[in-house]
């Protein structure tokens, strides 16, 4: 079926779970900002992991279906929006989001998924080489999707058991792995609350409120960088590198966020905040371990919900 | 080598101090070598500078006492050895970028003349008579990180950035020079653009630049880009 753009929104932007391979080249990994809540999307309506979907960002579109499916929204919360659950969509229905309620990105799946061309081994949208996605850029209105045919048939009435969700918060704890010049800094970065402000984006969270102190004065020499890795420029206030973030970076990294909860940060707007809480390596690869329990489950719960027609 | 985490997703291999030819060409040889191998659960290597990065996907290793990021390393270190010999992998080129120096292309020419004393033409003659190393690839999307410029044409970077630097922009950041393979924001000052495309997306290898290749810059007229195209 084809899906009408009525109102694109802020910024909404097909996304995937990334593109691999190709960081050498200077292409981040990319794909959706909060990968659990993408992932989850797919899974509600029968897509194989990974599917294109949308992500809606602060202000959602409006919607137009040319033909029956289902959506399911996960992620950002949105009046007038059924979260978490797929809900049956019929030629000429319109989904129109309402005002958010909270969170930042809210992320659309549909049945088949969005059939955008695979570019450098991904489907999401890199906005600063303007490829992949919906011709390499965000949605403007009266564009015209095309989606997969799927065979899949869902029964609805049912939603997902919120316990299963991460931690979601307007003031989250994030955990987080001390970086390469961690002993550069004191233990502020641990002790404070930071707070987001509104120059954050796909590329980084911006944070204030607790300017750091560096010790040392010595000048970096470039590495690779990667989402999760927390920099602090000579002003102190730190950067979450975020999924299109450079893949290089020449300030000091003072931590890195857990992979795993990478998608707190992904939910949090302007005004919220955010505290770091220290970890290790091991630690983080058991809680990603756990994480993949949890959508092992929940996809075995749904199995008995799809089938295939 | 010096081997430590970047968070839960790599392993940073530290082959050298600064910026210099014999410790890229370590860091060439040792990341060629890695990629080589095909490492089980490695997703990407990203040589920069001094150092390597490795990344790997934990899910793909099986729970151990070391964990992944232990058997990553024991894999990296079984190839230490190769960061001193040739890998085998592609051979350093050397590709001639064409440019157009100053003009519209180039606005900060005349700031980079003023800043080293030298007429216009001379200052881009000099920049173009150099012969230059990739330290890196990175920025953008295909973003080659050049040293050797010429001492004389060390500039620092703008104070503001410019918010839009067209594709192809030819550009001087303190000690290194680089073009810009798509449009971006962006603080050098920029002294040329050329009409050759650096990132091509539906290629591969996308990037036409790779770490260790010699670059060097050839001055052609504005007609000449123009046929370029």
């Amino acid at each position: 079926m084809e899906v009408k753009v009525l109102r694109a929104g802020m910024l909404t932007t097909v996304q995937d779970l990334g593109r691999r391979g190709h960081m050498a080249e200077g292409v981040p990994f990319g794909g959706a900002a909060d990968p659990f809540a993408l992932r989850v999307a797919n899974m509600l309506v029968g897509n194989p992991d990974g599917s294109p979907a949308l992500e809606i960002t602060l202000t959602g579109p409006e919607l137009e279906f040319g033909g029956p499916g289902w959506v399911a929204v996960c992620g950002a919360r949105f009046e007038e929006v059924p979260a978490w659950r797929p809900v049956r969509v019929e030629a000429g229905d319109r989904l129109r989001f309402g005002k958010r309620v909270h969170g930042c990105r809210g992320y659309l799946s549909i049945s088949g998924g969005f059939d955008v061309p695979e570019v450098m081994g991904g489907r999401g949208t890199f906005l600063a080489a303007g490829i992949g996605g919906f011709q390499g850029r965000a949605l403007r209105d009266g564009d015209m999707i095309r989606t997969v045919d799927s065979g899949r048939v869902l029964t609805g009435r049912w939603s997902m058991d919120e316990r299963m969700l991460p931690h979601y918060s307007r003031e989250p704890i994030v955990r987080a792995i001390p970086g390469a010049q961690a002993r550069e800094f004191d233990d502020a970065f641990y002790s404070f609350r930071f707070g987001i402000t509104p120059r954050s984006n796909r590329m980084g969270i911006r944070l204030d409120g607790c300017p750091l102190e560096r010790k040392s004065n010595t000048e970096l020499v470039s590495t690779a960088v990667a989402p999760g890795t927390v920099q602090v420029p000579p002003d102190g206030n730190p950067i979450v590198l975020m999924a299109d973030a450079q893949t290089l970076g020449g300030y000091p990294r003072i931590a890195h966020v857990a992979a795993v909860d990478i998608p707190l940060l992904a939910q949090l707007a302007p005004g919220d905040g955010v505290w770091f809480a220290r970890t290790t390596v091991a630690e983080a690869h058991a809680l990603a371990r756990a994480e993949e329990h949890r959508i092992a489950l929940l996809r075995q719960g749904l199995a008995e919900k799809i089938r295939n027609a | 080598m010096k081997l430590e985490p970047l968070g839960d997703t790599a392993v940073v291999a530290t082959l050298g101090a600064g910026i210099d030819p014999g410790t890229l060409a370590s860091v060439r040889s040792y990341s060629q070598a890695l990629v080589a191998a095909g490492l089980k659960g490695v997703t990407d290597v990203v040589p920069a500078y001094a150092t390597v990065t490795v990344f790997y996907d934990a899910s793909r290793f099986a729970e151990s006492p070391g964990g992944a990021y232990g058997e990553v390393c024991a894999m990296m270190e079984a190839l230490a050895g190769r960061a001193s010999s040739a890998a085998g992998g592609p051979e350093a080129r050397l590709v001639e970028i064409p440019v157009c120096y100053g003009g519209e292309f180039g606005p900060d020419l005349p700031a980079l003349a003023q800043h080293c004393g030298l007429p216009a033409d001379e200052a881009a003659a000099l920049h173009a008579g150099a012969e230059y190393l990739v330290h890196a690839i990175g920025f953008t999307p295909g973003f080659a990180y050049l040293g050797g410029l010429p001492e004389r044409l060390r500039m620092p970077r703008r104070p503001t950035p410019r918010s839009h630097v067209p594709a192809g922009s030819l550009a001087i950041g303190g000690s290194q020079t680089g073009v810009y393979p798509v449009a971006s924001p962006g603080g050098w000052q920029i002294i040329g653009r050329t009409p050759m495309a650096l990132f091509r997306p539906t290629q591969d290898p996308a990037a036409v630049l790779r770490i260790g290749d010699r670059v060097r810059f050839r001055a052609i007229t504005p007609a000449e880009a123009e046929s370029w195209r």
